[in-house]
């Protein structure tokens, strides 16, 4: 009984920290129908940069949490430099712009082997995280916890900015159709950078959030990268309830699917995928088909 | 045609005497590796390039050809055996392949053939009892067919050689044939093909399956040269590498494959004992190449010789020989 | 033997009835002219009949054969072509390899990857052939990209008579074409012989009304008025679907 709590509760957890990831690539992915092939380097670099400041390795020491919102500003405006000055060029030109981002993917991967090596780097839960939460015999860590609470305020929030915001209005139409709200008026190259620059700061404040539980190592971007891409097929582009639930639906299947049937894991998370994209290939809530 | 052919003829003789003028058994290496890369990049290009389909997945083929003949030579069956076998199982997946990516086009294919790929190498990584997973599959020496040991690096260079030549020219003549040139017409528009009475699915099928049959070959070549197999080369690093190098060379040309492969494995082997971090430099020329020179180093090449040499500037607007393929 | 025959066929997208029960009964060797505002269901009407959409309800006959579950690529087999209102031609190659596309698609030797298409005498000679009615032969070789915009509107013609169509659809041929290009593209479709049944959209009125024998008018999905020229537009109801009133 306890193994399949704690399982579910892990389950849950991942589900989180791959919504923090996949709602990012989601938008992008929505607005300007490329899949961002860097987003898993975002993610990588997040987290390096999560261990980094908090394990005192540049002889700064920051708070895990200020150190968090500054990965993801500075990630931010790497994204935003990524959109304007290679994107843009060659918009219009859906697959070389996600050749372009393989490539930068790549890029990225290795500059972070140079600066952090070879060697997988934990890091340490947040001391305002730390410790655990007795549920009659079992013990969860507190940071798992902490994770489901703050995937669902960006949840949240993502969801108010979309739904409640003009910036919110101007995306879901860009979403809907570019070419029409271009057409009304709405500044959509804007848009795009403004978009990339969100999701990629998401993506790598998914990575320092999730760092403390996956650890980092070169080769994090390659784990993670495909996920999100499932996570995305299956729920839907540019619908965040899609991102939301099928970040719980991969979270349960990859956790799942680890204990029971390790052999098959990989197969068992992606065939799900496979069948949304033959019989239905706009996802379970998602706007249109790629 | 005809102004190839002196250039043609210089190249071929090279390659044909190359054991003899390259300065050592390293480089010669090298060599059989440009080539039997070149026949895999060749292969890809038939889908990325003339038909317009960016396969994200292809490694999975490759990765399916190799550990065949891997583990139909660790269970103990013969060369022959283990090749004609790979040849076999790769045509299924390849259909396999064909059928699960056809389902759509553009982007969507390259997301879908970008899963695949992930699948296969979870696959790999996972199925231990028949891949031995993150271990690897080690072989034990390369055929001696006809007598001719194959270990010997020059008589595998010249395997890989004769490989490469009948890879180049059945893709010439497929080009140049009819279903060559509906291939490149549902490139360019499918919904038109279809009205005028081409059955699109079945023609990217035919050239998923002819793609599929060059991936075993290089594969082959790959595991022999090797003797060893392992999940990376299943990884979408490996699948991007080749895509890079249909691009980086000129997708939708003849040779550019071959000049692409050619610029990866040197850029891996050789630069890569000056400069440590070559999966940048890599990532580097893709990006440079995407942006500046998006129809690759070959018709890239090819413009700027003219521009340079010519009186009147020819000005085709450059756009990537991946052309954006039509729904 | 009707050359085509549409019997009250639906199409709506989600909530938008585009077609509502047509009906039409085309003679060989008619000359149709469709017509009707924007929005009317005209294009739509063509890719029901060329099976690019398929109906939610209704029949199509081509030459008595019932097509309606038919694949589309399929048609051009059974002897219907048609031309685009949007140019979608094959931009990286010559006008004459555009036209040879258009007969390989009917011959068994598309599937074939080993003889050189170049070579192909009997191919050649007919794409010259269809590019000679349309009055193009004499720049078979130039590329599309080096073409005018009147020059596609013609090779999009001679590759629908390349394929030796029975029915001949022409979706707005005479759109975006100056005068010249307009009397050069009106010249070739008079001069198509009488075997072809020719069903032609066309808001260009003084050109396309010199080309029709009947008309049918189309407003929103439903056939409003049809008849010969002088019944069409004497009708008060195609005032009032053009001037509303």
């Amino acid at each position: 009984m306890s193994f399949w709590l704690v399982l579910t509760v892990n389950s849950i957890t991942f589900g989180g920290l791959l919504f923090l990831l996949a709602s990012g690539f989601s938008l992008i992915f929505g607005l300007m129908r490329i899949p961002n092939l860097t987003h898993g380097s975002l993610f990588m670099l997040g987290a390096y940069f999560g261990a980094t400041f908090t394990n005192d390795l540049l002889g700064l020491k920051l708070n895990f949490w200020i150190a968090a919102l500054l990965a993801s500003a500075l990630a931010a405006l790497f994204g935003a430099l990524l959109e304007r000055l290679l994107l843009r060029r060659l918009s219009g030109q859906a697959s070389a712009q996600v050749l372009v981002t393989l490539g930068v993917s790549f890029m990225v991967a290795d500059l972070c082997l140079m600066a952090w090596g070879g060697d997988p780097i934990s890091v340490n839960s947040p001391a305002s995280l730390a410790g655990f939460v007795r549920v009659g015999p079992l013990a969860f860590p507190l940071y798992r916890l902490g994770i489901i609470v703050i995937a669902s305020i960006v949840a949240v929030a993502l969801w108010l900015l979309l739904d409640r915001t003009r910036l919110g209005a101007m995306i879901r139409a860009g979403v809907d159709d570019a070419d029409m709200a271009r057409v009304v008026g709405i500044r959509v190259s804007q848009l795009f950078t403004i978009v990339f620059a969100l999701g990629a700061a998401l993506a790598a404040f998914a990575g320092i959030i999730g760092a403390p539980i996956l650890s980092v190592y070169p080769g994090l971007d390659q784990d993670m990268l495909p996920l999100a891409l499932v996570v995305v097929i299956i729920g839907g582009s540019g619908s965040l309830l899609g991102s939301f639930l099928g970040s719980l639906i991969i979270g349960f299947i990859y956790n799942f699917g680890q204990a029971l049937l390790p052999e098959l894991a990989y197969f068992v998370l992606f065939l799900p995928m496979l069948l949304v994209l033959l019989l239905k290939p706009q996802g379970l809530f998602g706007r249109f088909v790629p | 045609m005809n102004n190839r052919i002196i250039p043609l003829a210089i190249g071929f003789i090279l390659l044909a005497a190359l054991p003899y003028w390259i300065p050592g058994v390293y480089y010669l290496n090298v060599a059989s590796q440009i080539l039997f890369y070149a026949v895999f990049a060749i292969g890809v290009n038939i889908l990325a390039g003339y038909a317009g389909l960016v396969s994200l997945g292809h490694a999975a083929l490759f990765g399916v050809a190799a550990y065949t003949t891997g583990y139909m030579l660790q269970i103990g069956f013969g060369h022959p055996a283990a090749i004609l076998t790979a040849f076999g199982v790769t045509a299924l997946a390849a259909a396999v392949y064909a059928v699960v990516s056809l389902r759509t086009s553009g982007i969507g294919y390259i997301m879908i053939t970008l899963a695949i790929g992930q699948i296969a190498w979870g696959l790999a990584y996972r199925w231990i009892s028949v891949t031995n997973g993150d271990n690897g599959v080690s072989l034990h020496g390369r055929p001696a067919p006809f007598g001719i040991a194959l270990s010997s690096p020059t008589a595998f260079y010249y395997t890989t050689l004769i490989v490469f030549l009948i890879s180049i020219a059945a893709v010439a003549i497929f080009v140049r044939s009819p279903m060559g040139a509906a291939l490149k017409g549902t490139r360019d528009q499918a919904r038109r093909m279809n009205a005028l009475g081409y059955h699109v699915w079945a023609i990217r099928f035919w050239a998923t399956m002819f793609s599929g049959l060059l991936t075993t070959a290089a594969a082959i070549l790959f595991v022999y040269y090797n003797q060893f197999m392992s999940p990376q080369t299943v990884a979408l690093t490996a699948s991007a590498e080749v895509l890079l190098m249909v691009i980086a060379g000129g997708a939708s040309t003849l040779f550019g494959p071959a000049v692409g492969a050619a610029l990866v494995v040197i850029v891996k082997n050789v630069v890569s004992a000056y400069i440590t971090r070559w999966n940048f430099l890599l990532g580097a020329i893709f990006v440079a190449i995407v942006i500046f020179m998006p129809e690759g180093l070959v018709p890239g090449s090819v413009r700027l010789w003219r521009l340079m040499f010519s009186s009147r500037s020819e000005d085709k607007s450059a756009q990537t020989g991946v052309t954006e393929p039509s729904p | 033997m009707t050359a085509l025959v549409v019997s009250e066929l639906r199409k709506s997208f989600g909530g938008l009835h585009v077609t509502r029960g047509v009906n039409l009964n085309i003679e060989p060797g008619e000359r149709r002219l469709i017509i009707g505002p924007n929005g009317a269901g005209k294009t739509t009407l063509f890719n029901l009949i060329t099976g690019e959409i398929s109906p939610d309800a209704g029949s199509i006959q081509l030459l008595g054969k019932d097509i309606t579950s038919v694949p589309s690529r399929r048609r051009p087999h059974l002897g219907l072509a048609r031309t685009y209102q949007i140019i979608t031609l094959f931009p990286n190659d010559t006008i004459l390899h555009n036209v040879s596309l258009a007969l390989l698609g009917l011959s068994p030797l598309r599937w074939n990857p080993f003889i050189d298409m170049k070579r192909q005498g009997h191919i050649v000679e007919d794409a010259r052939a269809a590019l000679k009615q349309v009055g193009l032969d004499k720049i078979a070789e130039r590329p599309l990209a080096q073409t005018s915009y009147g020059e596609r509107r013609r090779v999009e013609i001679a590759m629908a008579l390349a394929q030796k169509p029975k029915v001949l659809l022409l979706d707005e041929p005479f759109a975006g074409l100056s005068i010249d290009e307009r009397r050069d593209v009106h010249q070739c479709l008079m001069a198509i012989p009488r075997d072809v049944t020719m069903i032609m959209i066309e808001h260009n009125m003084d050109v396309a009304l010199e080309f029709a024998e009947r008309i049918t008018l189309l407003h929103f999905g439903e056939v409003i008025v049809e008849g010969t020229r002088s019944d069409v537009v004497n009708d008060p109801r195609t005032r009032e679907v053009y001037l509303g009133h």
